[in-house]
């Protein structure tokens, strides 16, 4: 059941990835990244992350694509690519250079040998169990995390402004 | 195990191949979501396989980051279509407005 559970998965993220990377309009590629979001979000679920499985949903699906999704409604006129290729051996050789990196990593992992994972304790992935860890030996850095989010809302605000007479 | 691992490579590898090849500014975020995302089920699953919460825990960071980048970059697209018009990056190749 979880093998057939995690084909499917896998290969609803791999074909909504991949037609969000050869997709036209900026419009379908961001649905169907949703796709990739929520294949995600379950994949998650099967290795029991429940609660980074929301978040993934809320945060990922529920704020920064509906921020991408606005974006491109207001950039729509000409937001398509040029005709032409100004670099011309960019696509060969991103290609071949993708597979070589692709393999090393296959490599990487299958020379690793992980058996099957042991059975996992009472608890484990549950707003408690991450709240505990997150607040218990991670606190500095939830901190400027903290920072960094403000940093973030106040960079938008300054980059969003119009220039006026100062 | 090694399935969840050999899957976020994958991804990861399908995000590179999208910030290579695409031209449309938005597209190669979105790619680079999907990097990050793949990451994240690396950490996931290794989180599974060691039995210890800081996986998850740095997803979480993780996804902090992602959100503050999306909105500052999301911002400067905003901005260079303003001035020049396009999100076409192959345009986009003078370092003044």
């Amino acid at each position: 059941m979880e093998q057939v559970l995690f084909w499917l998965l896998a290969a609803g993220a791999v074909g909504s990835s991949l037609a969000m990377i050869t997709g036209r309009k900026p419009v379908h590629c961001a649905v169907v990244f949703l796709g990739t979001l929520i294949s995600l979000a379950g994949l998650f679920l099967l290795l029991y992350a429940q609660f980074v499985a929301i978040l993934q949903i809320i945060i990922y699906a529920g704020a920064i694509l509906v921020l991408f999704l606005f974006v491109i409604m207001l950039l729509h006129a000409h937001s398509g690519e040029g005709p032409v290729e100004k670099l011309r051996l960019q696509r060969p050789l991103a290609i071949v250079f993708s597979l070589v990196l692709l393999a090393g990593i296959s490599l990487l992992f299958l020379q690793a040998g992980l058996g099957g994972p042991p059975s996992p304790e009472a608890g484990m992935g549950t707003a408690e169990s991450v709240g505990q860890a997150l607040f218990d030996r991670f606190i500095l850095p939830f901190e400027v995390a903290s920072v960094l989010l403000l940093a973030g809302i106040l960079g938008a605000v300054v980059l969003s402004k119009k220039e006026g007479p100062s | 195990m090694t399935d969840y691992l050999v899957l976020s490579g994958v991804l990861f590898v399908i995000g590179t191949l999208g910030v290579l090849l695409r031209r449309n500014a938005l597209i190669v975020f979105m790619s680079i979501e999907l990097m990050l995302n793949a990451v994240n089920l690396a950490f996931v699953s290794f989180a599974r396989q060691w039995g210890d919460m800081t996986g998850q825990v740095i997803v979480f960071f993780v996804l902090v980051v992602a959100a503050a980048e999306v909105v500052v970059g999301l911002a400067i697209i905003v901005n260079i279509f303003r001035t020049k018009e396009t999100v076409d990056i192959d345009d986009i190749d003078l370092l003044r407005g």
